[in-house]
């Protein structure tokens, strides 16, 4: 069954990456880019991470996307509509593409994954699904952890190790992000206020 | 759950159990997308003649015209389906699937009485949001793809709209979360059981608020009068649809009276008791009744999310329609700071009231009728032990009718 699902969504997620590229229209690229990004929110949901695919239907699907055909639909005429790209771009692009690939599928190929599972296994102990927690992982277990880790408390290191030691969250992080954020929406409705020259009458 | 009971009592294999549990969730679930959109089609145009002084539907099916929808549904199936020539035809023709799934996906996630609900997460919120935004996409492209000047404007003034009013949405959505402690609408349902002051727009004065901020903000995303400008007829023939007929018409319509409702029960469950009635012996009743208790609460929210959408067509064909730069002021000058300062005024409101009172809520602290997961006892919070390398989060659980779940602990 997983891996029923697995297959289907990962054909869509790629078939859609592969149509947005094929494809010379600029609007249908972007639904095709829906389908692609939604697939993906499929395989986070597979996987019991359902805040990350929440997060990614949210952000990507429902609020990328949507402003880039709203940007489309604001500016698009005539020569923008159609993008196609001359021999030469096409032979850089493919070119750059196809060595990208071959460096993906190459290491891949290479790692010894049953090893690294083994190892992996030893370095964590229990996997963060298997440790009792509020809800089973199909209800999805990920958003009080990764909450508490936000704010700086791992649960699922500290708890049962003994030992007196914390380890640290990511609360750092999280604030330079939220504050980067607060900057980039007041540098946004700065660029967006309108700019009207004081003329003498007003002053 | 289904599943579950499946494979045990009927030894059925596991696959064929999901598969056949996911069947059943769906045809329920499209029965309730499908039922109430088609009752609320008829109470529209039903209230609308009350309310401009004409009698409204009044032939089909009897007295009161009640099978109105199911005549408008027949007429709208025989239409032809059209595309004009100047339409992307791929996009124009996706368009309404994109709206009517993205609502219909709102909907998995939406407990219509205690566990009832299609899946169960604990980002049931979030996610149910998240699906129901999508809806703006296929409006946006059945804009663009119709080759239609109308229909673009439509599209790009509910794309601005959708854009800016999903902010005051999701912040005046976190509230009861912030309030509850969880984004699961099951655990947010349980929290409001017991007499009505523990309802969340009761909780304390900024919920009050957020609730009337939330409703606005719901009628703008489903683009309802006062903001319909996305199909204002009298200057855009019919917006985003213009070129639309037949059953790809209806879609619209379907899904956005299905949105309706939507917003509605989330409006219910967030900040208006869910499930519960309000008078807490009525609810322990229920409770001890188990199953047919649970109808009860059913019958219960339909109630209260029927009365939500009466008041929307009610605004609907009182009010007229807002300019755009009017819609917008609104939101970004008006809701957007009201519902920051909302936010705020509610995660301040418990410190300073354990500050001042020691305790965090007004509620009346009565024996009786507590909400189920607040204030359980100290005793029977859950527990962390922890054993040599192994660590045990224990639940236990206190006695009495009322069984604690999951909450604010």
């Amino acid at each position: 069954m997983e891996s029923f699902l697995f297959t289907v969504f990962a054909v869509t997620a790629c078939g859609g990456a592969v149509a947005v590229v094929l494809s010379q229209h600029v609007v249908r690229m972007a639904f095709w880019l829906v389908i692609s990004l939604g697939s993906t929110a499929g395989l986070f949901f597979l996987l019991n991470a359902d805040f990350v695919g929440a997060a990614q239907l949210l952000i990507y699907v429902g609020g990328t996307v949507v402003l880039l055909i709203f940007g489309v639909m604001l500016t698009a005429s005539g020569p923008y509509l159609k993008i196609s790209g001359s021999p030469g771009e096409l032979l850089q692009a493919s070119v750059v593409g196809l060595a990208f690939l071959s460096i993906l599928i190459f290491s891949v190929l290479r790692i010894d994954w049953d090893e690294h599972f083994a190892k992996l296994e030893q370095a964590a102990g229990p996997s963060f699904f298997e440790r009792p927690t509020y809800r089973p992982a199909s209800e999805g277990a990920t958003v009080r952890g990764l909450g508490a880790a936000l704010l700086g408390t791992r649960f699922d290191r500290d708890l049962g190790t003994g030992d007196d030691e914390l380890s640290t969250g990511y609360l750092l992080p999280f604030e330079i992000i939220s504050v980067h954020l607060l900057v980039v929406l007041v540098g946004a409705a700065y660029l967006a206020r309108a700019k009207r020259k004081v003329t003498r009458s007003e002053e | 759950m289904i599943s579950d009971f499946l494979t045990d009592n009927l030894s059925v294999s596991p696959t064929l159990a999901t598969i056949l549990a996911a069947v059943i969730h769906i045809a329920l679930l499209g029965a309730f997308f499908g039922l109430p959109a088609f009752v609320f089609i008829w109470a529209e145009r039903k209230v609308a003649g009350r309310i401009q002084d004409r009698l409204g539907p009044t032939r089909v099916g009897g007295k009161f015209g009640w099978l109105q929808s199911l005549a408008d549904g027949i007429k709208l199936i025989q239409k032809e389906d059209l595309a004009p020539d100047a339409a992307d035809h791929m996009l124009f023709r996706l368009a309404p699937y994109i709206v009517i799934v993205a609502s219909f996906g709102a909907f998995l996630f939406l407990p219509f009485s205690e566990d009832w609900v299609a899946v169960s997460l604990e980002v049931g919120l979030f996610l149910a949001l998240a699906i129901l935004s999508l809806e703006v996409l296929g409006i946006i492209l059945a804009g663009y793809s119709s080759g239609s000047k109308w229909s673009l404007f439509g599209g790009m003034r509910e794309a601005a709209q959708m854009v800016s009013y999903e902010v005051p949405l999701g912040i005046t959505a976190v509230i009861p979360v912030l309030i509850a402690g969880s984004m699961n609408l099951n655990v947010i349902g349980q929290m409001q059981s017991g007499w009505f002051w523990n309802w969340l727009i009761f909780h304390d004065p900024f919920a009050f608020l957020a609730f009337f901020v939330f409703f606005t903000v719901t009628l703008a995303s489903n683009k309802r009068a006062p903001f319909d400008l996305a199909e204002a007829e009298s200057e855009l023939v019919g917006g985003f649809h213009t070129e639309y007929s037949g059953m790809r018409w209806s879609f619209f319509f379907l899904g956005e009276y299905a949105a309706m409702f939507f917003v509605s029960a989330l409006a219910v469950i967030l900040f208006l008791g869910g499930w519960w009635t309000g008078i807490a012996p009525l609810d322990n009743a229920f409770r001890e009744l188990g199953y047919a208790g649970r109808v009860l609460g059913f019958v219960v929210l339909m109630t209260k999310s029927g009365l939500l959408v009466f008041l929307q067509i009610w605004i609907r064909w009182t009010l007229p329609r807002l300019r755009i730069d009017q819609v917008m002021t609104t939101c970004l000058k008006y809701l957007v700071p009201i519902s920051c300062f909302l936010f705020l005024g509610a995660v301040t409101w418990p410190l300073v009231l354990s500050a001042t009172l020691g305790r965090t809520t007004l509620a009346p602290d009565m024996e009786f009728g507590q909400p189920l997961g607040e204030r359980v006892p100290a005793v029977s919070r859950p527990q962390v032990r922890s054993t040599d390398s192994q660590t045990y989060l224990h639940d236990e659980q206190p006695d009495g009718p009322l069984v604690a779940v999951e909450g604010n602990r």
